[in-house]
């Protein structure tokens, strides 16, 4: 299985970073930028990920059903990221939460028919003093209201979401 | 040793050898801890929190499963204090376990039920949903259960520490962890089913016994597991005269809890529907009819008192999975009654020459136990892990817990690779590969070399000039195939050999054919075939002659004799067998098919029939005859009456006889084939037809393979 | 950047470079004191910088707040093995964002922390443990590293030492636990962040079974300042035993959330009134968790106490990550209890019993409590409960659901039952996914 240039070049990077003999270090990193590429965790991707890390595919299958950010099933291209912990529920995150998921028609973990968004309710994402704050993907947004929670998934739709930490 | 701590626990002063868990510690001391994940030689976890204690002087309660006592410590187990935190843990144990013991398979021998009978609260608080998983399969043999599942990881640890399998790990987090394969929705390991015995709940289940019956409607028997030569105890749970299951809870004999696939799962051989039941004997129409018993061996008895009255030619094949009584009592039979030394059986180590190698050592046996103890051990040409199972265990706890060093020669990749100092060497070029170890294994205090049928003949004196030249105190171990093969060699049904190693020449006689030399003459009058199958491998050439088969079913050899008579499983009789280290067991009668007969007594009633005097025939008696008159198995006899495992040392002096090298061939058995009698076991062809049930290390190829010396894809023996 | 206007009540000393153009490259950093203290360290033995630390009264600001100096001093030396250096930047604590802030604003300052700790010990390998959330931050600190290696800061022979030390980012995956040491160790290694059995402590046996530093990212900030103004000149800055300052991360219902670098031992009522411009609406307050959702609340007439980890000891709660989550009178307790004991039973890891099951059964009680399903002994059986796992459990994230569960009971007591009053009136809840 090969990936692309850069993230192959970003595993012997990887790879090299850990001690002699210590490759096993690599699953969790390899598997999340993986993933980052392929959409989701296959299994395809776990016996290559087993095989690069000298490990058996059962210590990977251990490790993904571990980590919370891992998962086998395709999200959408843009994941949206609901934080509901103490500081965003203090300020209205568990409302933000059920207006996206009203608006957006989708429910924890669900992917939107076109496969463009999917929404969940996250565990504190460290924006508390930003609150309430959602991540799309790995982007950071802070005092995110209903509307501009509205604002954003337009900008999603409509393809003007650009890069940006509010 | 280092002096004892001296603390006290429960009001009472006891000491304890430094670094003992506190655990351990109590239970010398007569106290239970409870615990559920703590378990003897596996890695330590405190995950249950069952083992709290209070310990004076620290503020929060202490887990005595990894604490060690200290000098001066003060420690209370049964205080206020302690129940309230058992009971409360139980309480969490129980929210999402259901509460259906009176359905739940492990009713009556689950650890969490006894745990809450005596530790635990009457009543229950938990009002809310439980989480619920279903069951699933993951082989023939093994259900898992995750709602029951109480995360102790103990059939991880003994999968992976013990076996080296590490088919079992843990998945998912929380409160919805659970225990899952290594393929996804299905196991590809030893099948040896450690995990459902280890496992305190009812959350690993076997497709054998679950469901069947309850615990306690059962009878145990200990006995010896039939398969192959490493002579685990199994304990038979028989009902109504039907084996059940097969286990070894009670830690009890040589293998601790070990057994594997045939010692847990491969005893329904036993209740195959083709086990003969009636003597058969060849009616004048060719057909094999069922006849009575007292037909039966009237009809052998007049045959051989005719043949042996015209001085006809005799020849006896016998077992490597009968008794010691019955081999001693068949060539005592053969050589006296039939006068003929053309005895022998399928032998699948060269035994006799390592005796003979040995003939002025002390101590240069080694015994099962000593597989667990020495400083290092080497393993020439065997695969342990598909071939001789519990040995495989054995030396892995070896190294586990007291880092013993283990060399392995092979000539593939073998277990032992992911721990011992191991080298590839072809078959025939073992020497080679030794001599490469001779620094490192000079450098050992002690070592026991272990091996296989590669290793016969001249090769086997030169293993013990390599383990002189060494300067270290060597044992040894000669590897053969099945339950009783050491038995069968050290009994004597060996052509040149009496019991106990003795030529035949000192008795007067001349040794007779071996087991080859037996199916090729084609001027036999007589066969005398005893629970081996040989036809299955090559016909008997003497087309003629009149053919006695004694076995369980109706073989290729059987389906060629005259007459049949329906053999006990070695389940269903009493009496000893020698393990592969020299080690005597006793076999305990368990379940009964009715109509069949010990070979022991089909034996003695032959000789009664045929008005010859054997003296001794029955169990007791023959094995007290043994004692005295073989070298070497003057055993304490009190130590193999109440179950335990005797050393034998047949080594005095020299053994003349001629090793004939191409007569010893190992069996080739790997994990799953128990020769003819793993043909009638359901539960190991399942287990070999199920997906990813052949186990095999995905970064290595097999070791056992077509065309390799370990494989004689002929050997078909039962 | 900063998402917060700063405060002028503000001490910033490790937080001073955060409005600096370009904060994050190695030029800003080293016009601005950066990579002094490693070269000052180079100078120095070990026990000499042991023993600043000691005088620096510098705490970890991770949670557990154990003296750094001390926490150093365990760690062998020269025993042949190798020893590493590991940053613990997996900041999860529920209220808290502060080593979001250090890495994005000011990666080198880490970076030399790690070069000093490494020192130290002469570890030769450094890994700064991010959570996979923070990927960004994972970019920004490998071009940090990148630009130290390229001036010599990173590599073979620092500063002419004859030393060699790399460093490397390492992430993960989503799992609050991981933030615990040893499991931390555990996800460095590959494995699935269940905590090691201690003793061994990583001091000794840490990472790949060798010695190991292991620090929070605000922990190993703090050391280049200490080591460049003296470890007197920074224990001055806060109280007896509670050196310096920290990044406390203000959330909730003040008119000014932000983090603010202030001394230990600042008082909670300023923080609130004066750094964060007071209660938001002129509400009146009703509580404060004061050192992330592990920390026992404070009722508002406890709130007059300075912050630091002794007075907050005292107090039967803790300054742990330095997460405040400030709440007006219109809260409901109920509902900050219920989303806090979701927290833990979601992050639970599982391995043992009284967190496992203690989280998830707690998790259900409150929740159908909330959802106006209670019953008067549901109380009691809450507090009993979170007793039940309290010290029992193998690591400290069973105490840290337990702790939180039980003040809310304790000291709302009133909140939980009036919800049983008026069950059937409750509010209806949003429906929320965590399960």
């Amino acid at each position: 299985m090969t990936f692309s240039p850069g993230l192959e070049e970003r595993f012997q990077k990887l790879l090299n970073s850990y001690p002699p003999g210590r490759q096993r270090s690599a699953v969790v990193p390899m598997l999340l930028y993986a993933q980052d590429e392929l959409g989701a965790v296959t299994q395809e991707l776990v016996e290559e990920v087993a095989r690069r890390c000298g490990v058996t595919p059962l210590q990977v299958d251990e490790v993904i059903g571990y980590y919370s950010m891992l998962h086998r099933k395709p999200l959408g291209k843009y994941h949206v990221q609901v934080c509901t912990n103490i500081a965003c529920q203090a300020v209205g995150g568990e409302e933000l939460y059920s207006h996206a998921s009203r608006t957006l028609k989708l429910g924890n973990k669900e992917v939107s028919r076109d496969g463009l968004i999917s929404l969940e309710e996250v565990e504190c994402i460290g924006a508390c003093s930003w609150a309430p704050a959602i991540q799309v993907n790995y982007d950071f947004h802070h005092f995110v209201t209903p509307e501009r929670f509205d604002q954003l998934m337009a900008a999603l739709r409509d393809g003007t979401y650009g890069r940006k930490a509010s | 040793m280092a002096d004892p701590v001296n603390f006290t626990i429960d009001g009472r002063q006891v000491q304890a050898s430094p670094g003992t868990l506190l655990i351990n510690a109590a239970k010398q001391a007569g106290i239970e801890i409870p615990a559920f994940c703590y378990y003897d030689g596996l890695s330590l976890q405190a995950a249950c929190r069952m083992c709290l204690v209070e310990v004076e002087k620290t503020p929060k309660l202490q887990v005595a499963c990894t604490l060690p006592v200290a000098e001066g410590m003060v420690v209370h187990t049964d205080s206020a204090q302690v129940r309230q935190a058992r009971k409360g843990t139980l309480e969490f144990l129980l929210t999402n376990h259901p509460l259906d013991c009176p359905v739940c398979d492990k009713g009556g021998e689950c650890e969490l039920q006894d745990m809450v009978f005596r530790y635990g609260a009457g009543e229950s608080r938990f009002v809310e949903a439980k989480i619920h998983v279903d069951e699933k399969q993951w082989s023939p043999i093994v259900f898992y259960d995750a709602p029951r599942c109480i995360l102790c990881y103990r059939c991880v640890r003994i999968c992976g520490e013990g076996l080296g399998v590490n088919a079992l790990g843990i998945g998912n987090r929380g409160a919805v962890s659970e225990i899952v394969p290594n393929r996804g929705d299905h196991l590809e390991c030893d099948e040896c089913g450690a995990c459902i015995d280890i496992c305190p709940v009812g959350a690993l289940t076997s497709g054998t016994y679950r469901y069947k019956t309850r615990p306690w409607e059962m009878e145990h028997v200990g006995t010896i597991c039939t398969h192959c030569s490493n002579g685990c105890k199994t304990t038979l749970g028989v009902r109504n005269g039907h084996i059940i299951r097969a286990n070894n809870r009670d830690r009890s004999g040589l293998n601790g809890e070990f057994l594997c696939v045939k010692g847990r799962y491969a005893f329904d051989f036993n209740e195959h529907p083709e086990r003969l039941t009636a003597p058969l004997v060849r009616a004048t129409n060719g057909e094999l009819r069922p006849v009575s018993w007292a037909q039966a061996l009237a009809t052998v008895a007049k045959k051989f008192t005719e043949l042996r009255a015209r001085n006809g030619k005799f020849a006896v094949l016998g077992s490597n999975h009968t008794t010691n009584e019955e081999n001693y009592l068949l060539q005592k039979f053969a050589r006296q009654v039939l006068r003929t030394s053309n005895i022998d059986h399928h032998r699948t180590g060269d035994v006799a020459t390592l005796m003979d190698a040995l003939h002025d050592r002390q101590n240069a046996l080694a015994t099962t136990s000593d597989l667990y103890n020495s400083k290092a051990a080497l393993v020439i040409g065997s695969d342990l892990a598909q071939e001789q199972p519990f040995i495989a265990f054995q030396l892995r706890a070896n190294w586990r817990h007291h880092k013993a060093h283990v060399y392995a020669v092979t000539p593939g990749p073998v277990r032992e690779d992911n721990y011992a100092t191991t080298l590839n060497a072809e078959p025939g070029r073992e020497f080679e590969a030794l001599e490469s170890l001779r620094e490192k294994l000079a450098a050992e205090p002690e070592l026991i070399i272990v091996f296989g049928a590669a290793i016969k003949g001249q090769a086997v004196a030169r293993l013990v000039e390599f383990g002189d030249s060494l300067n270290i105190p060597v044992k040894y171990v000669c590897l053969v195939d099945y339950s009783n093969s050491r038995g069968a060699s050290d009994m004597g049904v060996v052509p040149g050999l009496l019991p106990g190693y003795h030529s035949v020449q000192d008795a007067g006689l001349e040794p007779g054919l071996n087991y080859d030399q037996i199916l090729a003459a084609t001027d036999l009058d007589a066969v005398w075939v005893v629970g081996t199958n040989p036809v299955a491998r090559q016909p008997i050439a003497a087309t003629n002659a009149f053919v006695l088969v004694q076995d369980l079913f109706l073989t290729e050899t059987a389906r060629r004799a005259d007459v049949v008579l329906p053999a006990a499983s070695a389940y269903e009789k009493n009496g000893t067998v020698t393990n592969v280290c020299g080690d005597v067991q006793k076999l305990s009668r368990g379940p009964k098919t009715m109509g069949a007969k010990s070979d022991l007594e089909i034996i003695a009633l032959l000789a009664k029939e045929m008005r010859e005097d054997l003296r001794a025939t029955s169990p007791e008696a023959v094995f007290q005859e043994i004692r005295k008159s073989v070298r070497g198995y003057d055993v304490p006899f009190a130590v193999v009456e109440t179950g335990g495992a005797a050393h034998t040392v047949p080594l005095n002096g020299r053994v003349a006889f001629e090793s004939e090298p191409e007569a010893i061939r190992s069996a080739g058995n790997t994990l799953f084939t128990s020769g003819t009698l793993g043909r009638f076991s359901k539960m190991l062809n399942a287990v070999i037809e199920s997906p990813g049930a052949l186990y095999e290390d995905p970064h290595k190829r097999s070791f056992v393979r077509p065309g390799s010396v370990q494989v004689e894809t002929v050997t078909q023996e039962k | 950047m900063r998402y917060n206007e700063p405060s002028p009540l503000e001490q910033m000393v490790i937080s001073y470079r955060f409005d600096l153009p370009n904060s994050t490259s190695i030029d800003t950093y080293l016009a601005n004191d950066g990579y002094v203290a490693i070269q000052k360290a180079i100078g120095l033995t070990p026990e000499a910088i042991i023993d600043e630390l000691k005088a620096s009264s510098l705490r970890g600001r991770g949670g557990a707040g154990f003296p750094t100096g001390m926490k150093w001093s365990f760690v062998p030396r020269n025993t042949g093995k190798p020893s590493y250096v590991i940053c613990n930047s997996d900041e999860s604590e529920p209220g808290t964002c502060k080593d979001r802030l250090l890495m994005e604003n000011d990666p080198h300052q880490l970076i030399e922390g790690m070069l000093i700790a490494g020192w130290t010990i002469k570890s030769n390998k450094g890994y700064v443990v991010i959570r996979g959330e923070y990927r960004y931050l994972i970019e920004i600190v490998d071009r940090a590293i990148a630009e130290a290696y390229a001036r010599g800061y990173l590599g073979k022979n620092i500063l002419g030492s004859g030393w060699d030390f790399d460093l490397y980012t390492h992430s993960g995956a989503g799992a609050y636990e991981c933030g615990e040491e040893t499991a931390l160790l555990e996800s460095l290694e590959g494995k699935r962040g269940v905590p090691r059995l201690k003793p061994p402590f990583p001091a000794v046996v840490g990472a790949f079974q060798s010695p190991t530093i292991l620090n929070n990212t605000e922990t190993l900030s703090s050391i280049p300042v200490i080591l460049r103004k003296g470890g007197a000149w920074y224990a001055e800055l806060g109280l007896p035993k509670n050196g310096g300052t920290r990044l406390m991360c203000v959330s909730g219902h003040v008119n000014k959330p932000g983090v603010y670098e202030l001394p230990m031992g600042f008082p909670l009522m300023r923080l609130i009134n004066e750094v964060c411009g007071g209660m938001r609406n002129g509400k009146k307050l009703k509580a404060v968790i004061p050192g992330g959702s592990s920390s026992p609340v404070l009722k508002a007439e406890e709130c007059d106490i300075p912050l630091d980890y002794d007075s907050l000891a005292k107090a039967k709660t803790m300054a742990g990550s330095g997460g405040l989550v400030v709440l007006d009178e219109d809260t409901d307790i109920v509902a900050v209890a219920l989303r806090t004991i979701k927290f833990y039973a979601h992050e639970s890891c599982g391995w043992c019993i009284p967190c496992r099951e203690g989280t998830a059964w707690l998790k259900k009680i409150i929740g159908r409590f909330h959802d106006g399903g209670g019953q008067q002994s549901d109380i009691d059986l809450i507090a009993e409960l979170a007793n039940n796992m309290l010290g029992r459990t193998f690591c400290p994230l069973g105490d840290a659901a337990a702790m939180p569960t039980a003040a809310f009971v304790a000291k709302f007591r009133d909140e939980f039952e009036s919800r049983l009053n008026h069950s059937r009136t409750a509010q209806a809840v949003p429906e929320l996914a965590i399960v």
